[in-house]
């Protein structure tokens, strides 16, 4: 069969890259060979775009066991204890079928997270919808909540933190990325590197549909009169058998019957089985007929396609059939060994011995394109003057606008379907700064966190990579947390776009200079490409999960307000810096301008003194002043715990509006006992950090000088309501 | 005093009540739901999750299991059996407490923490005092208790409702029920009160650092 | 006039419900048993006598609300 430029494009490939694939065979590959090749070859599995501007990220500290390249980053936090965590999208699936979109997300991270021998003890979740105006976003928001909770819930993981935002430029291309993160035994990490020939490959889990088989399968159904049974279909997540399987999976990686697991994830087993032979600089030979189909009359093309989910790959060393099978049937999931490693070095596929296709393994992986795409530097907005002239509402107008937002209202609509608590570790649950999470069985805990900020990277991508980096970092600071590494998740527009591709090298320059400076890696991640549609791209959207270590859970922190009378102290400078603020947004209706600057040295002093305080036992609580400023925070510290303040602007030449809503950078909140406020300046002016004594907390009212003074409970109810009456 | 746990595929929770047995020195077993005995024991629990995926009926397919069998005849014997959330479900499956757990009046799954008020005058709950308010962690889809008023009334006489959702101050209405359950009933007991069933989960509160210990005071009831 | 709308999952869509409630039933003995696919049904009554006019309406029914198109089919049956 002859390979028609048509077929090409609906394997998303350019005419080039077949060029170079033929090249590479030294013939035109055949229709599953080129299903491959386009599986292999898409952005999602080879990052061809974004390779050469990832590797400038750091990946290295003295904690990090297994950085990016393997399912998952893997870190050490002593006693022979390794968390093992990633973050990814699941973008395009959610908004065709949110529910299962979603759904399947959760499912694939945590795959990603046994696979590697750990137990998933927590999920999280960055949401980013389209305007709330747009008419999908409600059913899109319904769906993917439920789609999350449904399936963590099911599985019985922990989802313990994330955030939902809503703003236009995700009309037609929401953004859902999920994170896992589980606990190992550091000297019982599995990787996905294959060792040694002639060993078992073995498929379990559920059985292989014409799931997810992209536009590529339309493509070939011109050839077959049956072609109405070959449309796509959505992947749809089972989470009873993924728990199954992940108890299975543990059960069998108690002994040594594992050379190497790999999860069939996007591209199902032809990703899985080409990473697994590439890494070991092996060859794989499969006999598909044995692959454990849904449907009769399936094709080697679809099955190698196929994104069916909850299923692994596992190289099994000599002998250990019969007794992992033991394991599989107990849980009832498909147990076959469907081919073995070689020594050719090609992926071999048979089909009732019939040679399928016969590929180079380096032609489909380090052979891969990778692309110098052009770009352009994205220009530096100036500041507006005088903004403060242009706001036409009081200030209590204006906080009050602001709790109502959308973005800034109480999201316990979206967390409490969630189950937060299963597993009875959970510490801190969403809402804080980040959630804790105790170590089972242990006296240490690991704090985590997800944190975007779209709007400063898409006004200045340089600041913007650089300020997320930093917002992870002060979360886990605020708990109480060393922080030890984060994983990204990169979410961005067509790379093809000179502007777009340039949003995306100046936040991976943003980002690697603030993960050096702050000594916080990235282990793992995902890039997600061409969000988008006709032209309109999303904002730039990098999603960062922060990872921390609580080594005493007697020194950890929240930013809840413990009792009245206590001082209220805001350590960090504030500028009154208000461009592309929650408040400008809101109250100003302004788009433009540039973000908040970032001073490296004083984000790390300021949070190094943070974290000494806490262990010291000198505050009652903390909280990171992000978007919303100094007002938002300290409204949360108080709605969140029903404890009042009563707070003045110290007398200096900023405004109300810009000391209350500034978005300055590097900046905490905290609540300390009246006696502990010498020995606190004290250190504080010892380390030259500057701090502002705004007030004190005091009983069931929220105060501001003589121009704000509300209940509490009130407050509350304006913060809750958005969510109630969408 | 020995206590089993029984563990359905799907369940999620059972290492959760484990913990909790622990603390309280129970010689606790774990069972497999394709067991067909059961060990000797003082108290049986069927714990939270989703057995089966909740796929058909929440509880349907585990109350058909072989070990529910057995269950079923320690009931009759006289064994104590706590059904936590899904458990609760499945024993109203089995017909060993009566009644029907609905979807939430919301349609969405729950989590939040909740007060309830304890009626103590049966076996699981004799540590805590009469009326007592404590707060435990609700995490359900389908925890809407129904029957008929006649049953409500029946169980209110022969004080068979262990836990009603109330508020902090022991107020139990509408506005303090969070799923739509009839008469506000988060816990019932059969009539012979050795069997009782309740959506909250006990085991989630036994830890000062997670929230409190209020759940405590149920297994330490049953421990004496 | 009174319609019945069944709704079932697409054939290749995987049914994890039908999936389970299969081998329960097989665990329980029921050894003929092949293959089960779950869906849902409904019994829809419209003040309308004209056939084609019904079966219009309900059609509309199934694509706005009903039935997810992504996944599922449905079936309508006037009775």
């Amino acid at each position: 069969m002859k390979i028609s430029d048509n077929i090409i494009e609906k394997h998303g490939l350019k005419k080039d890259e077949f060029q170079k694939i033929s090249k590479l065979l030294n013939r035109e590959p055949n229709l599953l060979e080129l299903g491959v090749f386009s599986a292999m070859w898409n952005e999602h599995c080879s990052y061809k775009s974004s390779k050469l501007h990832l590797k400038k990220l750091p990946t290295k500290n003295e904690y990090v066991i297994q950085g990016p390249g393997e399912n998952a980053g893997v870190i050490d936090i002593g006693d022979n204890d390794a968390i093992v965590f990633k973050i990814e999208s699941h973008n395009h699936p959610s908004f065709i079928e949110p529910y299962q979109g979603a759904a399947t997300g959760v499912g694939g991270i945590l795959r990603d997270v046994f696979t590697m021998g750990a137990r998933p003890i927590a999920l999280l979740n960055s949401l980013h919808f389209g305007d709330i105006t747009n008419k999908k976003t409600k059913s899109l928001l319904n769906g993917v909540v439920s789609g999350i909770g449904g399936y963590g819930n099911c599985i019985g993981i922990p989802t313990v933190g994330g955030e939902t935002k809503f703003h236009k430029s995700y009309n037609e291309n929401i953004l859902v990325n999920a994170m896992a993160v589980g606990h190992a035994d550091k000297r019982k990490i599995f990787y996905s590197k294959a060792r040694g020939v002639n060993k078992s490959v073995v498929y379990v889990g559920s059985k292989t549909g014409r799931d997810g088989i992209h536009g590529a399968s339309m493509a070939s159904a011109e050839f077959d009169e049956k072609s109405e049974e070959k449309k796509p279909t959505v992947q749809v997540g089972d989470p009873f058998t993924e728990k199954l399987l992940l108890e299975a999976c543990l059960e069998l990686m108690k002994d040594d019957s594992i050379i190497s697991i790999q999860d069939m994830g996007a591209a199902g087993l032809t990703s899985s089985s080409v990473e697994m032979a590439f890494k070991g600089g092996l060859g794989m030979e499969l006999d598909l007929e044995k692959v454990p189909c849904r449907e009769k009359n399936m094709t080697p093309y679809e099955m190698m396609l196929s994104e069916s989910q909850e299923r692994m790959l596992i190289i099994l060393n000599d002998g250990k059939e019969a007794n992992a099978k033991k394991i599989f049937d107990k849980w009832d999931l498909d147990f076959v060994v469907i081919g073995k490693t070689t020594n050719t070095n090609k992926l071999t596929l048979k089909y009732n011995d019939k040679v399928e296709a016969d590929i180079p393994i380096e032609a489909l992986s380090s052979k891969a394109p990778i692309y110098d795409r052009k770009w352009k530097k994205t220009k530096k907005q100036n500041k507006k003057r005088d903004l403060i002239k242009t706001i036409n509402l009081s200030f209590r107008d204006a906080i009050f606008k602001i709790l109502k937002s959308p973005n800034q209202s109480n999201k316990s609509w979206v967390t409490k379907q969630y189950d937060q608590l299963v597993m009875n570790d959970t510490l801190l649950r969403s809402g804080s700064d980040s959630a804790i999470v105790r170590i089972h069985n242990k006296e240490k805990a690991i704090a985590l966190t997800v944190d975007s900020s779209a709007n400063y990277c898409n006004s200045y991508p340089l600041t913007g990579g650089k300020q997320i980096v930093c917002e992870s970092w002060r979360n886990l600071i605020s708990v109480g947390a060393k922080p030890i590494s984060i994983t990204n998740c990169l979410n961005f527009g067509n790379p093809e776009n000179p502007e777009i591709m340039g949003q995306l090298v100046e936040t991976i320059d943003g980002m690697r200079e603030a993960c050096e400076y702050l000594n916080f890696p990235v282990v793992s991640g995902n890039v997600s490409l061409y969000n988008g549609t006709n032209k309109k791209n999303i904002f730039p959207t990098p999603v960062i999960g922060g990872v921390g270590l609580i080594e005493n859970l007697n020194k950890i922190s929240d930013h809840k307000f413990k009792k009245t009378g206590s001082k209220i102290l805001v350590i960090g400078k504030t500028f009154g810096h208000l461009d592309q603020t929650v408040f400008s947004n809101e109250i100003l209706s302004l788009k433009n301008g540039p973000p908040p600057e970032i001073n490296l040295i004083n984000e790390k002093n300021n949070g190094e003194i943070i974290y000494d305080f806490i262990k010291k036992n000198l505050v009652n609580a903390v909280h990171d002043v992000s978007s919303g400023g100094i007002i938002l925070a300290l409204l949360e510290m108080s709605m969140h715990s029903g404890i009042g303040a009563k707070i003045a602007k110290p007398k200096h030449s900023l405004n109300q509006f810009e000391y209350f809503f500034g978005e300055d950078q590097g900046r905490y909140i905290i609540e300390i006992d009246e006696q502990n406020l010498n020995k606190v300046e004290e250190l504080l002016e010892k380390s030259s950090i500057h701090y502002d004594k705004i007030g004190h907390t005091q009983i069931d009212e929220f105060q501001i000088e003589k121009d704000f003074r509300e209940k509490i409970i009130d407050l509350n109810k304006l913060n809750n309501k958005w969510y109630n009456n969408y | 005093m020995r206590s089993t746990v029984i563990v359905f595929p799907g369940s999620n929770c059972d290492r959760d009540i484990a913990v909790a047995l622990k603390k309280l020195q129970f010689k606790n077993e774990m069972v497999w739901h394709k067991d067909s005995e059961l060990p000797k024991s003082d108290l049986i629990v069927i714990p939270g999750g989703f057995s089966y995926g909740d796929y058909l009926r929440s509880g349907a397919i585990a109350a058909k299991s072989t070990i529910l069998k057995e269950v079923i005849k320690s009931a009759e014997r006289g064994c104590l059996i706590l059904g936590v959330c899904n458990g609760f479900q499945i024993l109203i499956e089995t017909g060993l407490l009566k009644g029907a757990l609905l979807r939430n009046k919301n349609l969405k799954f729950i989590n939040d923490d909740v007060y309830l008020k304890v009626n103590n005058k049966n076996r699981f709950c004799k540590k805590y005092s009469n009326n007592q308010i404590i707060k435990l962690n609700i995490a359900h889809n389908e925890g809407n208790y129904f029957t008929s008023s006649d049953h409500v009334k029946n169980m209110q006489d022969q004080e068979l409702i262990a836990f009603q959702y109330s508020n902090n101050k022991g107020d139990v209405n509408e506005d303090y029920n969070p799923n739509g359950s009839m008469a506000n009933i988060a816990g019932i007991l059969n009539e012979k009160k050795n069997i009782l069933g309740m959506m909250p989960h006990p085991e989630r509160m036994t830890d000062k650092l997670i929230v409190n210990e209020d759940g405590l005071g149920l297994f330490s009831s049953i421990l004496n | 006039m009174k319609v019945a709308v069944t709704i079932t999952l697409k054939k290749d869509v995987l049914d994890p419900q039908g999936k389970v409630v299969l081998h329960t039933l097989q665990n329980m003995g029921m050894k003929t048993l092949s293959n089960i696919r779950q869906g849902k049904y409904f019994e829809i009554e419209i003040e309308e006598t004209n056939q084609e006019i019904v079966k219009k309406d309900v059609d509309s029914m199934c694509k706005k609300l009903l039935a997810n198109l992504i996944i599922e089919d449905y079936k309508i049956d006037i009775i």
